[in-house]
C-alpha cells in the first residue's frame, strides 16, 4: 500500500517535469524568432543601401548606411555633376552623403510634423478613452444603473462593426463640422472607438477591487470622488496600464480612417509611410527607417509598463 | 460618543424588502449586537446607519440629529469590515492614520495619534509593515485601530471577526469587549455568531427576514423568546418545541398537552384553543421514570461536562442536555421530566410567545 502511494506521488502536478519545461522554451523561443525577425529585418533594411535592400538572394551582411534615415528627413533633388562640383564644399555629413548620388538636399520632409501628429493623436486619444472609460467602469461597476446590461452591450455592440464600415457617415459628418484633417477630430474619433474596449477592461478590473476599501474611505471622510482617485485608482494601476497600451496600440497603428480623413495638417505616420516609396524610385531603405521610428515609442511605452501589463492581462482570469 | 437611535427604517431593493420598519434605540455607550441569519437584513441595517445605504423609508438619528440622509463622512462614525478592507498601497502606520490624513490633520498630529492608538492594541512593532504581510488577527487590529484612531462618535462593525479562524475569533472577543470597555464608545456589532453576540453585548437585537424579533439583555433573550425564531435560532442545540392543541385561561398554572397536563410558569393570557407550541431548553430536561412525555434514546452526543441527548416521542426528537455521568442507552425508553418554571408558550400560527409567570417576571428588566 505504501509503495503504491509513494509511486502516485512521484510526480507533482503543480510542478512541470524537466521535459515538458524543454519543450515549452522551445516553443517560446519559436515563437519569439517567428514573431521578432521581421522587424529585425526592418531595423537591418533601414541600415542598407538601396541596391543591397532590393538584392537577390537578400543580402544578411552589408555595408551599413545611414542614406535611408537621411533621405526619411530629407527632400531632395537630382541635379548634374557639373551643377555639384560648382557648390561649396558639403557643410555636413548629410550633404555630403546627398550629394555623392548625384542630389542636394532641398528641405525637410514632412516625417517630423507626421510624427508628431502621431503622438498628440495617439496618446491624446488614449488618455480620453482610458480617463472616460475608467468613470464609466467604476459608475457601472458600483452603481445601480437602470437598463446597465443593456447600455453595456450598446456599448460592445460599437465594436462590433468594422470600422470601415461607418467611414463614409463619419466622413460626411466630419466635413459638416470641418473636423476633416485635425487632430481633434482625430482624437474624437479614436476616443470613440477606443472607449468601449476601455470600459469593458476597465469595469472588470474594479469588478475585482471590493467594495469595502472605498466604503471605508467614504466612512474616514472622503468624498465618492477623493475615494476614487485616492483609493480605487492606485489598485487599478494595472488594469489601467493595460487597457492604455490597448488603446494606444490601436489608434497609434489605425490607418483606414487615417487615410480617409486626414490628408495634410493632421496626417499620421500610418498613411505617411506608404508615400515615402513613391518619392524617387522604391526607397526601401527611407521606409524602413520610418518603420523602426515609428515602432520605437509604442515598444518603449510597453516596455515601461510591462510591469503592469503582465499582471493586468492575467488579473480576474480567477475569481478568489 | 452618542445615542443612535433608528425609527421605523426600511430598505428595499426592487421588490425586496431587506429591512421592515425597524424600530431601537442603542444608549450611548452600549455594545448593541444585531444578531440574525444571513440575509436578515443586519448588515443592510448597519450600512445604513453607516450612510453607505440610504433606506427607502425612516430615520436615524445620531445624538438626536437627524442623519439619515447624510454622507457618510460627515456623520462621524467609524466602520469596522469582515474583509478588514485595509488599504493594499499603504503600510499600517498608513492605514491606521488615512482617517486623519482625511480630516487634514497635520503630520505630527497623525504620527503621535498612530503612535497612540498602536499602543493601545498593542501593534506597535507592526506600524511599518506592509498590510499583506500580517496574520489575521493582526489585521484585523489595525482595522480596528482605522476606527478608533479618530475618536469617532460610534463603531460599526460588521461581523468583524467573521474571516478569523476560531481559535483568534475567541481571543479578538475578548480584546473587543476589553477595548470597548476603556473607550466606552457606543458599539454596533453585526454577527451571525450567538456566541460573539451573547458573549460581548449588552443588548442584542435578533433580526429575521427584515424584522427586529426581538432587543433585550442576552439573557433575556436565551431565557424569555419572543418568539418561536428566535427561541429556535439562539441555544445550541436550540430550544425543543412540543406542538399541541388547546385553549389557554390567564391564571391557569397547568396545560392540557395532549391527554396529560403539564405544569407550566403562571398564564397571563386568556387563548382559545389554537396550535400551540411548548418551548423546552434542552438543559431543563431530565429524565424521569414516571414523566408523562415517553420516547425512545436515538443517540448521544458527548461534549465533556455534558452530553446531548436525542429522544424520538410522539411528538417529534427532542434534544435533552444532561452531566455527561447520566448513564445513557441507545434504545432505551425514557420519560422526559421538564423544568415547569422555565418552560415557554407559543402560539405556533403567529410564532409569537405567550405571556407567561416567566416572561412577566422581569418584562422590562
Amino acid at each position: 500500500m505504501t509503495a503504491v502511494l509513494t509511486k502516485s506521488t512521484a510526480h507533482s502536478i503543480v510542478e512541470a517535469s524537466p521535459r515538458a519545461k524543454a519543450v515549452a522554451g522551445g516553443l517560446v523561443i519559436l515563437y519569439a524568432v517567428i514573431t521578432i525577425l521581421p522587424l529585425l529585418w526592418i531595423v537591418a533594411t533601414a541600415f542598407k543601401s538601396q541596391s543591397d535592400a532590393i538584392a537577390y538572394p537578400p543580402k544578411v551582411i552589408f555595408e551599413p548606411t545611414l542614406e535611408g534615415y537621411v533621405n526619411l528627413f530629407t527632400v531632395r533633388t537630382r541635379q548634374t555633376p557639373d551643377f555639384i562640383a560648382k557648390l561649396p564644399p558639403p557643410e555636413t555629413w548629410y550633404d555630403k552623403l546627398v550629394r555623392q548620388r548625384d542630389m542636394v538636399i532641398a528641405g525637410p520632409s514632412k516625417v517630423v510634423p507626421r510624427f508628431v501628429n502621431s503622438l498628440i493623436i495617439g496618446f491624446g486619444s488614449t488618455f480620453l478613452a482610458v480617463f472616460l472609460g475608467t468613470l464609466a467602469a467604476y459608475a457601472f461597476s458600483r452603481f445601480r444603473i437602470p437598463l446597465a446590461d443593456d447600455l453595456l452591450f450598446f456599448i460592445l455592440s460599437t465594436r462590433m462593426m468594422p470600422p470601415v464600415a461607418v467611414a463614409i457617415p463619419i466622413y460626411l459628418m466630419y466635413r459638416e463640422l470641418n473636423l476633416t484633417d485635425t487632430r481633434l477630430g482625430m482624437i474624437l474619433l479614436y476616443t470613440a472607438v477606443n472607449v468601449s474596449l476601455a470600459v469593458w477592461l476597465l469595469k472588470g478590473f474594479i469588478d475585482e477591487i471590493p467594495r469595502e476599501y472605498e466604503e471605508a474611505a467614504l466612512v474616514d471622510g472622503y468624498t465618492r470622488l477623493q475615494a476614487l482617485r485616492k483609493v480605487v485608482l492606485p489598485q487599478a494601476v494595472t488594469g489601467i496600464a493595460a487597457t492604455a497600451i490597448f488603446c494606444l496600440i490601436f489608434s497609434w497603428n489605425e490607418y483606414a480612417f487615417a487615410v480617409l480623413l486626414t490628408s495634410g495638417e493632421a496626417q499620421t505616420m500610418p498613411p505617411f509611410i506608404p508615400f515615402i516609396i513613391g518619392e524617387g524610385g522604391q526607397d526601401w531603405p527611407a521606409v524602413a527607417a520610418a518603420t523602426t521610428l515609428f515602432v520605437v515609442p509604442i515598444v518603449l511605452f510597453t516596455v515601461l509598463l510591462r510591469k503592469h501589463l503582465l499582471r493586468g492581462i492575467t488579473f480576474g482570469a480567477v475569481r478568489k | 460618543m452618542a445615542q443612535i437611535r433608528v425609527e421605523n427604517l426600511r430598505k428595499s431593493f426592487d421588490q425586496f424588502a431587506a429591512v421592515q420598519g425597524s424600530n431601537f434605540t442603542i444608549d450611548d455607550g452600549a455594545f448593541f449586537a444585531m444578531l440574525g441569519p444571513s440575509g436578515c437584513g443586519k448588515t443592510t441595517t448597519l450600512r445604513m446607519i453607516a450612510g453607505l445605504e440610504l433606506p427607502t423609508e425612516g430615520k436615524i438619528l445620531l445624538d438626536n440629529e437627524d442623519v439619515t440622509f447624510q454622507r457618510a463622512s460627515a456623520r462621524d462614525i467609524a466602520f469596522v469590515f469582515q474583509l478588514f478592507a485595509l488599504y493594499p498601497h499603504m503600510n499600517v502606520a498608513e492605514n491606521i492614520g488615512f482617517p486623519l490624513k482625511c480630516q487634514g490633520m497635520a503630520r505630527r498630529d497623525i504620527h503621535q495619534r498612530v503612535q497612540e492608538t498602536a499602543k493601545l492594541l498593542r501593534i506597535e512593532h507592526l506600524l511599518s509593515s506592509k498590510t499583506s504581510k500580517l496574520s489575521g488577527g493582526d489585521r484585523q487590529r489595525v482595522a480596528l485601530g482605522r476606527a478608533i484612531v479618530r475618536r469617532p462618535k460610534a463603531f460599526l462593525m460588521d461581523e468583524p471577526l467573521g474571516a478569523l479562524d476560531s481559535e483568534f475569533r475567541h481571543l479578538m472577543c475578548s480584546e473587543l469587549r476589553d477595548l470597548h470597555d476603556r473607550i466606552g464608545a457606543t458599539t454596533v456589532y453585526v454577527t451571525h455568531d450567538q456566541l460573539e453576540a451573547m458573549s460581548m453585548a449588552d443588548r442584542i437585537a435578533v433580526m429575521n427576514e427584515g424584522r427586529v424579533e426581538q432587543i433585550g439583555f442576552p439573557q433575556e433573550i436565551y431565557d424569555r423568546p419572543a418568539s418561536m425564531f428566535v427561541a429556535d435560532f439562539i441555544g445550541s442545540p436550540p430550544m425543543n418545541f412540543l406542538r399541541f392543541e388547546a385553549g389557554l385561561r390567564s391564571g391557569d398554572r397547568t396545560i392540557s398537552f395532549h391527554d396529560t397536563s403539564i405544569a407550566v410558569p403562571e398564564i397571563r393570557e386568556d387563548r382559545a384553543s389554537a396550535g400551540m407550541a411548548l418551548g423546552v431548553r434542552p438543559e431543563h430536561i431530565r429524565f424521569a421514570d414516571a414523566a408523562p412525555v415517553r420516547g425512545e434514546v436515538f443517540g448521544a452526543e458527548y461534549l465533556g461536562t455534558t452530553q446531548i441527548v436525542t429522544v424520538d416521542t410522539a411528538h417529534g426528537r427532542i434534544a435533552a442536555r444532561l452531566p455527561s455521568s447520566a448513564p445513557v442507552r441507545i434504545g432505551e425508553r425514557v420519560g422526559l421530566e421538564f423544568r415547569s418554571e422555565r418552560l415557554a408558550l407559543f402560539d405556533v400560527a403567529s410564532g409569537l410567545a405567550i405571556r407567561t409567570a416567566n416572561e412577566g417576571s422581569a418584562d422590562h428588566g
